[in-house]
């Protein structure tokens, strides 16, 4: 076991995975934490803490990562490459792995542009590769980086990185993914899958390649809870693609049947992906919808979660 | 070349309003260039301030100089005479020029006309782009000619973010493009997409303080 993590045990026996996102509060109250958190208790394998997701200010992934460890529920600890230079991240990384943090997924982080801190200076001291790169050194190694020293006490992080399939230019993208399993890569969180072609045609090439067989694919998969956020996803929020097939569903759905229809086509893709050879799990992005992941989980046969 | 572009009107008078002679200085190398600060542009501040002055009912008196370069040292001493008569300098050179001049006149006031962009190349007249943050450390040649430090919105030096769009432009937007996707094309077209398979480790951003370059050749002159 690299981690030792849940996660890492249900990946290894072999189970389809359920990991799901928790946005940290914009303030300093923790229960909100503790509420969403409640919400997605034995319902997913481990919960992704965003780390100041769409560059808004937020309580820092760490610390609600530590909180979930607390409540006894897995964090996935998200860390970007924006807001820290390399000295603050590889502190963070033995800071979380004091805490008892166990999953690390590496990002590039959303541009400062998009937050609520627009003339923030960016740091990008290294990129997500790099960063992957770091916390294997870290943890293989016991090494920080340009350093020939040992350090006391074991940084076990199961290492995940993103992937978007759905991102140009497409031929890239899972070459893009080929080196961060070079760099290190255990697992892979994928941009929410609405066009499950193109999603399909990117796993072929990840297979084609065997990168599924070093690093779990978890497919990312939005219930969609309204037309206007289909929408408002499809034109706005970059690297996202959305069939007009789906946006026609969910224009089409009846007055107050939007959301339920967005559950449904979620559930369709769900049962679509697992079909997919290579899919390992899913990852799932109810963006302040936390209470459907349970249903979402339970709809897809998935529940209970297994024990490992 | 670097690339410059004038203050304010306004900003530049309330440097200098509380002076009564000012020399307006010129440059003749780079931002002579890029139209904001050679003899042309020198002339025009010094007689929008003057207007300004008058406007303002402040008795100034405005005169000009054009220093062949500001960034060089024995330009600088050209002007020494005219130094003499005035009471502050107002720079049109970057913020190097700008600053070599504040070190050779360090008893008199010199404020900068200017605010320095970057160094960047000519896509027209008048219109530059950004193509070079000078990190020491050239990876074009890997690139395709396209500068991932400068041109990635995050810098990254091991391929595109997840927030490249449909049609090739940056999650920024604003008809910027992705410096990754236009590398990934380009290397295409020359059959080398392979050089972007190789994972480049952190860069050394040799952030130690001002950067000093002898130049090959210069070693003996500036031997410690």
């Amino acid at each position: 076991m690299r981690s030792g993590s849940n996660l890492e045990k249900v990946l290894a026996a072999g189970h389809f995975a359920v990991t799901a996102e928790l946005g940290p509060p914009a303030g300093a109250d923790t229960e909100p934490v503790r509420r969403k958190a409640e919400l997605l208790r034995g319902a997913v394998d481990a919960v992704n803490v965003t780390d100041n997701q769409t560059a808004v200010v937020r309580m820092s992934s760490v610390a609600v990562s530590s909180l979930l460890v607390q409540m006894g529920i897995e964090p996935v600890m998200q860390m970007v490459c924006r807001d820290r230079n390399r000295i603050a991240m590889q502190s963070d990384i033995f800071g979380a792995s004091a805490l008892g943090i166990r999953n690390l997924t590496c990002l590039s982080g959303d541009h400062q542009k998009f937050g609520n801190q627009a003339g923030a200076k960016k740091v990008y001291d290294i990129d997500s590769v790099q960063l992957v790169a770091m916390v294997k050194r870290l943890r293989d190694e016991k090494r920080v980086l340009d350093s020939d020293e040992d350090f006391a006490g074991t940084v076990p992080m199961l290492i995940g990185v993103a992937a978007n399939p759905f991102a140009q230019p497409y031929e890239f993208r899972a070459l893009r993914l080929a080196k961060k399993v070079a760099a290190g890569a255990d697992y892979a969180q994928t941009q929410c899958v609405f066009d499950v072609p193109r999603f399909a045609e990117w796993m072929k090439a990840v297979r084609e390649l065997g990168l599924h067989t070093r690093c779990s694919i978890l497919a990312g998969v939005t219930p969609l809870k309204s037309a206007g956020m289909a929408r408002y996803m499809a034109q706005s929020v970059p690297g996202i693609s959305i069939p007009e097939q789906i946006l026609k569903r969910m224009n089409d759905a009846p007055r107050g049947k939007a959301a339920e229809t967005g559950l449904a086509i979620c559930r369709e893709i769900v049962e679509q992906l697992r079909a997919i050879e290579g899919v390992a799990g899913i990852h799932i992005m109810a963006v302040e919808w936390e209470q459907k992941v349970r249903e979402i989980v339970e709809g897809a046969g998935l529940l209970p979660r297994p024990s490992v | 070349m670097v690339k410059a572009t004038r203050k304010p009107l306004e900003e530049i008078f309330g440097m200098v309003r509380g002076f009564t002679r000012v020399l307006v200085v010129g440059c003749g190398g780079c931002t002579s260039v890029c139209m904001a600060g050679g003899q042309k542009e020198t002339l025009e501040l010094a007689d929008e301030l003057a207007e300004c002055a008058r406007h303002a009912r402040v008795p100034q008196q405005y005169a000009c100089f054009v220093a062949e370069r500001q960034c060089s040292r024995e330009f600088l001493d050209d002007m020494e005479e005219r130094v003499e008569n005035c009471d502050c300098l107002l720079s049109l050179a970057c913020g190097a020029g700008a600053g070599l001049m504040a070190d050779a006149y360090a008893a008199v006031p010199v404020f900068p006309a200017l605010n320095t962009m970057f160094i960047g190349a000519d896509l027209d007249v008048g219109l530059y782009e950004e193509r070079c943050r000078t990190c020491g450390q050239c990876v074009l040649g890997d690139t395709g000619g396209i500068c991932p430090v400068t041109r990635c919105s995050k810098g990254s030096l091991n391929g595109p973010c997840g927030g490249t769009q449909q049609d090739g432009s940056c999650e920024l937007g604003d008809g910027i493009h992705c410096a990754w996707h236009d590398i990934y094309d380009r290397l295409k077209g020359q059959g080398r997409v392979e050089s972007m398979m190789v994972i480049r480790p952190p860069m050394d951003w040799m952030e130690k303080g001002p950067r000093t370059l002898v130049q090959r050749g210069f070693e003996g002159r500036y031997a410690k």
